[in-house]
């Protein structure tokens, strides 16, 4: 098991936790994919042809007069997806708090089983009362 | 020396390497999957496929490549500029970051330093991808949003709650893998494969064992990378093109790159997790035909198998109406999920604990039956009756119109007296109301 105060007392092992150097090649990767991205996004309106009109810049729908729209941005959004999000969060959280039990499921013995089932109990009480009230329902 | 280990030691100009060819691939592998893609859908559908430019087509997607780099770049005139401009970058960004901790091969000798043919194993690797996953949805919901137009935006949302609704599924999944492996390390994921026993064979991957949730991750990355039959957020026929209806040229171009790394990603993902990554199946981990190079040929052979599933699927299924798939999703891969990894953990408790494995599992099993015989007794929700709520052209709801007018209110029979009057309230109350039954009583009281 680690302890949390030997781990920071030691400097840390060459590709261990804590190395935050072996995350150099993860940066350049970051790096060489955004360079390729920004070059293309920046090279692009430079290189086409450039024959605007009204019509080409108008929203695309189908080739009937574009329906109204809010200055910038996308108009209104349907409120379901506001509660889909909200159960995202919630199930995501759990979904977090599972990874570092999976870690170490066989170390933590029976203890560890019996709390991952409580926890699961609790979360999946929340979860039926979120079907029983529709709220998986797509309507 | 532990794989992490000599990946830290690598020196910088082999970092440089790796990083490029890692790059080189994510876009050949764009190239060659686009290509792979048109030619089996055509022969699924009896017709040649792209076979002109090149051996076999092969150079098709480069030609379509270099032809949109030359195509008009179109602004809308409605677009939020700055998001519309970037949205094609963060969406490619994460794309091939999530490359950097797969692990393609084992421990190979590049011009005399000893390396593995990964460029990072990181002790949070798995956490890695998935964050990788969902960054890469900012960038198709900042598109949708930023472009102006209904389609765009509709497109955005769907992708998002599909993505979000589907990564539960896919984290879930994973769990089963690394509390058998007992670390996020994609390096030790695919060590712990090696040498993996079942019924005395070597099988050198996890997915027969924990076949729930290999088949739980296959159907949840279909999703997650917004493929047919989960296609929704750019269903052409509901959605034009969805998300990048309004985007043109490279920025197109970018949206696509994005979305094919994405399907190499979660493959060459599912193959390190459940597949045995680059391990050659039935033999050990010191056989010749495990060595590091041959580890990538079967790494990219087993990514293939799952990618060739993809362009099957498209082939052969027909899109999913977004209620069944938010259904599919939240309704069932979920509730199995967790139900897997309680039994998973249960078993693998009760196997290092020495119980009776045989009577313990036909109990739970009997319990759990039990347990679901007993939810379907429960009542349904009283659905309210709207059936007296007549609903006209406009949708909103109207008064009823039945209504019984009193033959005499009394107060004003106490005020006039006049039968006069009281007759010519009555008339009026018979010509506002439309239903005859009021009227019928109107003309009851008069007489």
């Amino acid at each position: 098991m680690y302890e949390t105060a030997t781990i920071l007392a030691q400097p840390p092992a060459p590709g261990g936790p804590g190395d935050l150097k072996s995350y150099l090649p993860l940066i350049l990767l970051f790096v060489l994919a955004g360079a390729f991205a920004v070059f293309s996004v920046v090279v692009a309106p430079l290189v086409g042809p450039r024959r605007y009109n009204k019509a080409k810049l108008d929203g695309y729908e189908c080739g009937i007069e574009p329906s109204p729209q809010p200055v910038v941005g996308g108009g209104r959004v349907p409120v379901a997806y506001y509660l889909t999000a909200m159960l995202f969060i919630l199930f995501d959280i759990e979904m977090v708090f599972l990874y570092p039990f999976a870690v170490t499921a066989d170390a933590l013995g029976v203890f560890g089983l019996v709390e991952i089932f409580l926890f699961i109990a609790t979360v999946g009480f929340a979860y039926a009362y979120v079907w029983r009230r529709g709220g998986l329902d797509w309507s | 020396m532990t794989r992490a280990e000599v990946l830290a030691d690598d020196p910088i100009w082999l970092i440089l390497i790796k990083v490029v060819v890692l790059f080189a691939f994510g876009v050949v592998m764009t190239l060659f999957m686009i290509w792979l893609e048109r030619r089996v859908v055509a022969r699924m559908q009896h017709r040649p496929g792209p076979n002109r430019v090149g051996p076999f087509g092969l150079l098709q997607s480069l030609a379509d490549g270099l032809k949109l780099a030359f195509k008009e770049d179109i602004m809308p005139a409605k677009a939020d500029k700055v998001v519309y401009f970037i949205a094609p970058v963060i969406s490619t960004i994460p794309a091939f970051v999530a490359f950097s901790v797969m692990p393609f091969g084992g421990r190979v000798s590049i011009f005399g330093e000893q390396t593995y043919l990964q460029l990072v194993d990181l002790p949070v690797g798995v956490l890695v991808v998935l964050a990788c996953s969902s960054l890469g949805v900012y960038g198709i919901v900042l598109a949708g949003w930023s472009s102006g137009s209904p389609y765009p935006l509709l497109g955005a949302l769907r992708s998002a709650a599909q993505v979000i609704s589907y990564e539960i599924a896919m984290g879930l999944s994973i769990v089963g893998v690394i509390i058998t492996a007992h670390s996020l390390s994609t390096g030790d994921i695919v060590n712990a494969q090696a040498n993996f026993e079942l019924w005395g064979l070597k099988v050198n991957s996890f997915f027969i064992p924990l076949l729930p949730s290999f088949l739980i991750y296959v159907t949840s990355m279909v999703g997650e990378t917004n493929r047919a039959p989960f296609d929704l957020p750019e269903a052409e026929s509901e959605l034009v093109g969805g998300f990048h209806t309004e985007y043109s040229s490279l920025k197109f171009a970018l949206f696509f790159l994005a979305e094919y790394v994405n399907m190499v990603t979660v493959s060459a993902f599912s193959t390190m997790l459940f597949l045995g990554g680059g391990l050659f199946p039935f033999v050990g981990q010191d056989s010749v035909l495990n060595n590091g190079w041959l580890q990538f040929v079967w790494f990219i052979a087993k990514t293939f198998v799952l990618l060739f599933l993809f362009i099957w699927l498209r082939g052969t299924l027909p899109r999913y109406r977004y209620d069944q798939f938010m259904r599919l999703g939240w309704k069932v891969l979920v509730p199995v999920n967790l139900s897997w990894i309680v039994a998973l953990v249960a078993v693998r408790q009760l196997r290092s604990a020495g119980w009776p494995l045989g009577p313990t599992l036909f109990f739970g099993a009997i319990a759990v039956l039990g347990l679901i015989a007993l939810s379907f007794a429960l009542p349904d929700r009283e659905v309210p009756d709207d059936e007296y709520v007549p609903v006209t052209g406009g949708g909103y709801p109207i008064p009823p119109l039945d209504l019984e007018v009193p033959t005499e209110t009394p107060k004003r029979r106490r005020q006039t007296r006049g039968s006069r009057s009281r007759r010519r309230a009555a008339v009026t109350a018979g010509q506002s109301a439309s239903a005859s039954q009021s009227q019928e009583g109107s003309n009851d009281g008069n007489v």
